[in-house]
């Protein structure tokens, strides 16, 4: 069973991006949205967690739309995470037997 | 009579994903009109609030990351923005808006209303303030 974990709050002020990679599987993807997407950035207190997860073959993804709102460039974005757009959102979680959503 | 008192808000709240930057910045409008001191401290996420180049057509918000630049006409010209808070996060002061103010006691110059303060600094500002507002 793969599943899509989404992450909605931003890693530096709740605990959500932490648990989820503490409980993920492997072969899971992240996908980072809303105030979730400032974990995307390289260079900040949480890149290093996602870097670890990252080698151990989770998969990362983040939603355009919401780095544009914050003024954050994609071309920012940790190395190795993609960043979708709503589309991409749909796809992924067709492409999962599970959503799990870490609010 | 009336008292002129320090009025500071504190925003440790990202935009968009909440609605409390967006109340703090309209509180922050209608405050000005009673021509009280006023200071915005931005800490933690607050931070990114600030940041330039915000372009929310593709979530379908309102913008309003444009009316920071107007705070300066309302005599709102003392912004502080938390270093630790900015570096934590990756950014730097050149990731925010410039927002600026003219000073009617130097013919109108433009200056800088941003100031990047230490823990030390955003302590002092924190202890020093008559009405602290949080958001």
């Amino acid at each position: 069973m793969s599943t899509l974990h989404t992450v909605n709050k931003s890693p530096f002020e709740r605990n959500s991006l932490d648990t989820c990679l503490l409980l993920i599987k492997n072969d899971s993807t992240v996908l980072l949205i809303e105030d979730g997407v400032s974990g995307a950035l390289q260079n900040t207190t949480a890149s290093q967690s996602i870097s670890d997860a990252m080698q151990e073959g989770v998969k990362f993804a983040v939603l355009g739309e919401d780095l544009n709102a914050r003024g954050l460039s994609a071309d920012r974005v940790i190395d190795g995470i993609s960043v979708v757009d709503y589309a991409g959102f749909v796809q992924l979680a067709a492409d999962h037997d599970n959503v799990q959503s870490w609010l | 009579m009336s008292t002129t008192k320090k009025f500071t808000y504190i925003n440790r709240k990202a935009p968009y994903g909440s609605v409390y930057a967006l109340e703090s910045l309209e509180v922050v409008l209608i405050g000005a009109a009673f021509e009280q001191e006023v200071q915005l401290v931005f800490v933690d996420d607050g931070v990114y609030q600030l940041t330039k180049g915000q372009e929310t057509d593709g979530i379908g918000m309102k913008n309003f990351s444009k009316t920071y630049a107007a705070l300066g006409d309302y005599d709102v010209n003392q912004i502080y923005v938390c270093e630790q808070s900015l570096a934590d996060r990756g950014l730097t002061l050149d990731d925010l808006q410039a927002l600026t103010y003219e000073d009617e006691d130097d013919d109108w110059a433009e200056k800088s209303s941003m100031n990047l303060v230490n823990r030390e600094q955003l302590s002092d500002l924190i202890s020093d303030a008559d009405v602290l507002l949080n958001f």
